[in-house]
């Protein structure tokens, strides 16, 4: 993967297919710590212990069209790669949180990437899942909460283009604000 | 800044446009995002079909997405699926080529035939 941000999107997708309709996705950035975090939690079918502990395996995977899963791993990979790792937390019937964690100033740590290209794909893939999207820089943070978007909205569905490009720039004004200047690929 | 009052005013626009809509039945385009499709470049090509289909103001056409439709190597694949359940797949995508297909396959009802899985086959 080429970026935070397509990894984010893989992971989207994988709580989409356990059944979740309420993702939390939390973006941390704390230059104190140099310490980048990407926290994805979702209420999701969860899995037992056993395959959860072994998903950083890609020759683990639920799919049937072959016998090999690549996205955890590749997080995990790109993670390690930046003096970070991937812990998973998962509970059947509950849901599961995935944390990555990065560090920032690590020369191979990938850049954060479109993360509003990705929520609002996600949005208009997937409308009937709910997302409460954080960024965080440890001295502001900003939130979008889909749930809201879509009351605001009433019967206007939350799919339609002028909405999309709404929740895009929003999305983008909020990744500027937080983290500019805070992770090196975005100017201040 | 953007702001919740702008949204408001998108809501208001947005209604009075809805209400103007017929409910024909719906083509599908479906983009196969799985970590393959990721990789491989499917979220631009996603992009470019809602942008493109947006330009061209079609109403009948929904973009959505899939898991691993199992061809990974020929990725991104974006199958369109009509009304009477018939399916083109199309491989190798690009965001050009989305818009191709949205102007000759979505708006004149002409398949791609050359961006096909099938015409791939044929070549290699």
């Amino acid at each position: 993967m080429k970026d935070l941000s397509l990894h984010l999107m893989d992971l989207l997708q994988n709580s989409i297919v356990a059944g979740a309709d309420l993702i939390e996705i939390t973006i941390a950035a704390s230059a104190r710590q140099d310490l980048l975090v990407i926290r994805i939690v979702d209420n999701g079918c969860g899995m037992e212990p056993e395959l959860a502990e072994r998903v950083d395996n890609p020759f683990v995977t639920t799919r049937d069209t072959r016998k090999v899963g690549l996205g955890i791993p590749l997080f995990k990979a790109s993670a390690n790669l930046a003096g970070g790792d991937l812990k998973i937390d998962s509970k059947p019937g509950r849901g599961t949180t995935v944390e990555a964690t990065f560090r920032i100033s690590h020369i191979d740590r990938l850049p954060l990437g479109d993360i509003a290209e990705t929520i609002t794909s996600m949005i208009a893939a997937h409308p009937e899942a709910d997302m409460l999207i954080k960024l965080d820089n440890e001295k502001e943070s900003f939130v979008l909460d889909t749930a809201g978007i879509k009351a605001t909205l009433g019967e206007v569905p939350v799919t339609e283009y002028e909405v999309l490009c709404w929740l895009k720039d929003y999305l983008n004004e909020g990744v500027k604000k937080i983290f500019g200047g805070v992770l090196n690929e975005i100017a201040g | 800044m953007k702001s919740l009052a702008e949204l408001e005013e998108i809501r208001k626009r947005a209604l009075e446009q809805i209400s103007l809509r017929d409910d024909k039945e719906k083509i599908r385009v479906v983009v196969g995002m799985a970590t393959c499709g990721i990789a491989a470049g499917a979220r631009p090509v996603m992009n470019a079909f809602v942008e493109e289909i947006n330009k061209r103001k079609l109403t009948n056409v929904s973009v959505t997405m899939t898991g691993c439709i199992g061809v990974c190597r020929l990725e991104p694949i974006v199958e369109v699926i009509s009304p009477d359940g018939s399916k083109v797949t199309y491989v190798k995508m690009t965001p050009e080529k989305a818009v191709r297909v949205v102007t000759e396959h979505l708006v004149n009802g002409r398949v791609c035939a050359d961006l096909t899985i099938g015409a791939y086959g044929q070549e290699g």
